[in-house]
């Protein structure tokens, strides 16, 4: 983005430079312009690339030791945790890795949403985020059922289940997912196959995301358009790479809290039982990460049904740019769309704890009334308060609120308020 | 609007309350699990290397005629972080055990004693087997077992000892036994470790908690053999990471001091500067002109 024409200083860097531009392109990544205000809440996308290459990493030296066979894959596991060196290690890094990953997606994700960075002109960064999100959500899964233990497999049941309830072609489907007419040795060969793919996706996609990014320039906490190159931004080198750094460090610690001292903390006891296809477990759940999703494919009675709102759940946020057709974008000014967006938050919440819960009683319930209230908030709520909600007014520039100073009117006042005798209130 | 915003926070207090005050998954045990100080819970936690042998003493003369543990190889007896028998010790375990061999140069399998590059000799040559000569219920592999339990050493402990006589008028079917931490108070299996069920040769009293708890520390070490290489290495890795997250801060602060942060303020400084002139050239003027 930056204006002047980028010419590296030696004539062989020119030559290299001029017919593949990597060191224009470095020097790009290191002076883009970020608005001086971001807040912590903007670490998490450097977080998330950091999770996206641990996971690479120690996926590709699992791979080395990991058997995609029915009968030898738990075995390998516990291989992999005893026998291989610092097996144990990669593993639990791995699996607590992903739940790292989903957790700094989903504040992510709710900062996004918090901050408008949905809106125009960034509709594409928000669209390519959420096919990131959707591929995430299908990389966990097929990881999960690799190391073929009792919830592993029986979670790949219930999932690929959900494609039978689809009409007349349903059952077809799920055999061409299945490779076969049940949940066997195939289908762990090609959930191997594509988990080992995905992750490859996915950093393709985020180099689009960030490329997006990069066309209109960060958001910020006040949601206004900042000048590029002006007092108001700073180079991302190395004013954001040390906030990055430092936001990082401190989420790794508590990643490494998991992994050191309750590695099986985030995962299912069951787990640790061989698949066995005889023996249904009392209540089959999925990772905590996918349980709100699952709350509301339960909470439809029918299972259509079900599974049509649960995939409606994520693509209605793809509409979301359109939805939320509010001019401002920081909450910070939308004091309706402030709470109802802290309620949308705890209706999330709401639901992954009822995911978790067997689907009876008060629990169907509350699924019902936080699923129906989920798609309020979208198709409702956000427009009409787009259309009607008062939005406080708009600072002109970010470092109004950057800068935690009395504002320069209450400066003047005071000083007038010393030429005694005069209206002071009067000032404007 | 106000009683909106009330109504809107009572909302979201009561479902986060609930959802916090819960645990993740539903299957909620009712009775309180025997809570135990187990030397290898915590930070720095290391097992108790007598107590682990011990513990192998009791699976080996108790739970073995039924359980396999087939993760574990005789090599692991005198691994650091395990029980650490010596070399001999583990040995002269492993040649206990017979397994078959083969085939050899003639094309025939043979029998020969284990060696230390051996798994565990199993009771049992299959599931369907073990399932079988246990009255239909297969006596779970102990490899993991710890892992695969909710409640986990805490709840090994407790089941062992949670044998007793069922309520009066509770109906239990012959080969079943009552034990009111299983799930469903229903076990299968029948009550394994009595007061002198064996003889430590270490002359550790062998009352029935401490049958208990030795053989549940070499379950959950038998699940989790690098335990305290995690410990030691996570400590090493938080002693590093705190420092380094001191360096960074402190470089972030110096960094972030060089950003002209203030020069927005120093440049309102002299718009502020140019007002009060202004003003002082107004004196005495009405104020109400200045903008």
């Amino acid at each position: 983005m930056s204006e002047d024409k980028y010419v590296p200083e030696s004539k062989l860097a020119q030559w290299f430079d001029n017919r593949l531009p990597l060191l224009t392109l470095s020097h790009h990544l290191r002076g883009y312009p970020t608005p001086k205000n971001l807040n912590y809440w903007w670490t998490f996308g450097g977080i998330l690339t950091f999770f996206l290459i641990v996971q690479i990493v120690t996926g590709i030296i699992l791979a080395m030791h990991y058997v995609a066979h029915v009968d030898l894959a738990f075995n390998s596991i516990e291989h992999i945790m005893r026998n291989v060196n610092y097996g144990w290690l990669i593993r639990y890094v791995h699996a607590n890795g992903s739940s790292m990953f989903f957790l700094a997606v989903y504040i992510h994700i709710f900062r996004g949403l918090y901050y408008g960075s949905h809106k125009p002109p960034r509709e594409m960064i928000w669209i390519t985020g959420l096919i990131i999100y959707l591929l995430m959500m299908a990389t966990a899964f097929m990881g999960y059922t690799l190391p073929w233990g009792q919830m592993s497999f029986w979670a790949a049941t219930v999932v690929s289940n959900l494609f039978g309830a689809i009409p007349l072609i349903g059952e077809n489907i799920t055999a061409w997912l299945w490779g076969g007419y049940s949940l066997d040795n195939p289908t762990l060969n090609r959930f191997y196959s594509l988990h080992y793919l995905f992750p490859f996706l996915i950093f393709a996609l985020v180099i689009l995301h960030i490329w997006a990014l990069h066309v209109p320039g960060n958001n910020n906490p006040i949601g206004i358009d900042v000048k590029k190159n002006s007092k108001e931004t700073m180079s991302f080198h190395p004013y954001m790479v040390m906030k990055d750094l430092l936001a990082m460090l401190v989420f790794i610690l508590i990643f490494f809290g998991f992994v050191f001292y309750a590695p099986n903390f985030l995962g299912h006891p069951d787990n640790y039982i061989p698949a066995n296809p005889l023996v249904t477990p009392e209540h089959i759940v999925p990772e905590w990460y996918l349980l709100p999703f699952y709350a509301i494919l339960r909470a439809i009675p029918s299972k259509l049904g079900g599974v049509i709102f649960m995939f409606a759940s994520i693509f209605i946020l793809i509409l979301l740019p359109w939805l939320d057709s509010s001019k401002v974008r920081s909450a910070a000014f939308r004091p309706l769309y402030k709470k109802f967006y802290w309620v949308l938050v705890a209706m999330v919440i709401l639901l992954g704890y009822l995911g978790a819960k067997p689907p009876e009683g008060i629990y169907v319930i509350l699924a019902r009334v936080a699923t129906t209230y989920y798609f309020i908030h979208f198709l409702i709520i956000l427009p009409v308060l787009g259309r009607y909600e008062k939005t406080d007014p708009l600072p002109t520039s970010i470092s109004d609120p950057v800068l935690d100073e009395p504002s320069i009117i209450d400066k003047f006042k005071k000083t007038a308020g010393e030429y005694e005798g005069e209206k002071v209130d009067t000032f404007k | 609007m106000i009683r909106l915003n009330n109504l809107l926070l009572k909302i979201f207090f009561i479902v986060f309350v609930t959802a916090i005050g819960n645990s993740s998954y539903s299957d909620e045990r009712k009775i309180e699990l025997i809570k135990n100080d187990w030397s290898f819970k915590g930070i720095f936690g290391t097992f108790d290397r007598t107590s682990l042998q011990r513990g192998y003493q009791v699976y080996q003369e108790v739970c073995s005629g039924c359980h396999s543990i087939q993760h574990l190889s005789y090599r692991n007896l005198s691994e650091k972080g395990g029980p650490e028998f010596t070399l001999d010790e583990a040995k002269a375990i492993a040649e206990q055990f017979e397994i078959t061999d083969g085939p050899n140069d003639e094309g025939e399998m043979f029998t020969r004693s284990r060696r230390l590059s051996d798994k565990f000799a199993s009771p049992f040559p299959n599931v369907q087997a073990a399932t079988i000569a246990n009255g239909g219920a297969y006596p779970p592999d102990m490899s993991v077992l710890v892992k695969a339990r909710k409640g986990g050493a805490d709840y090994i402990y407790s089941l062992l000892l949670g044998y007793e006589e069922p309520p009066a008028g509770y109906e239990l079917d012959e080969g079943i036994y009552y034990n009111k931490y299983m799930p469903g108070q229903k076990i299968m299996m029948s009550k394994p470790l009595f007061e002198g069920s064996v003889e430590y040769s270490d002359g550790t009293q062998a009352t029935e908690e401490q049958l208990a708890k030795d053989v549940t520390t070499f379950l959950v070490w038998a699940a989790e053999p690098h335990l305290e290489a995690s410990h030691k290495m996570g400590f090493k890795v938080f002693l590093y990471l705190i420092i380094l997250l001191t360096l960074v801060y402190l470089s972030k602060q110096k960094v972030w001091s060089r950003l002209d942060l203030k020069e927005d303020s120093n440049q309102k400084e002299e718009t502020f500067d140019k007002v009060e002139r202004a003003a002082t050239e107004y004196e005495g003027e009405d104020p109400k002109t200045f903008r």
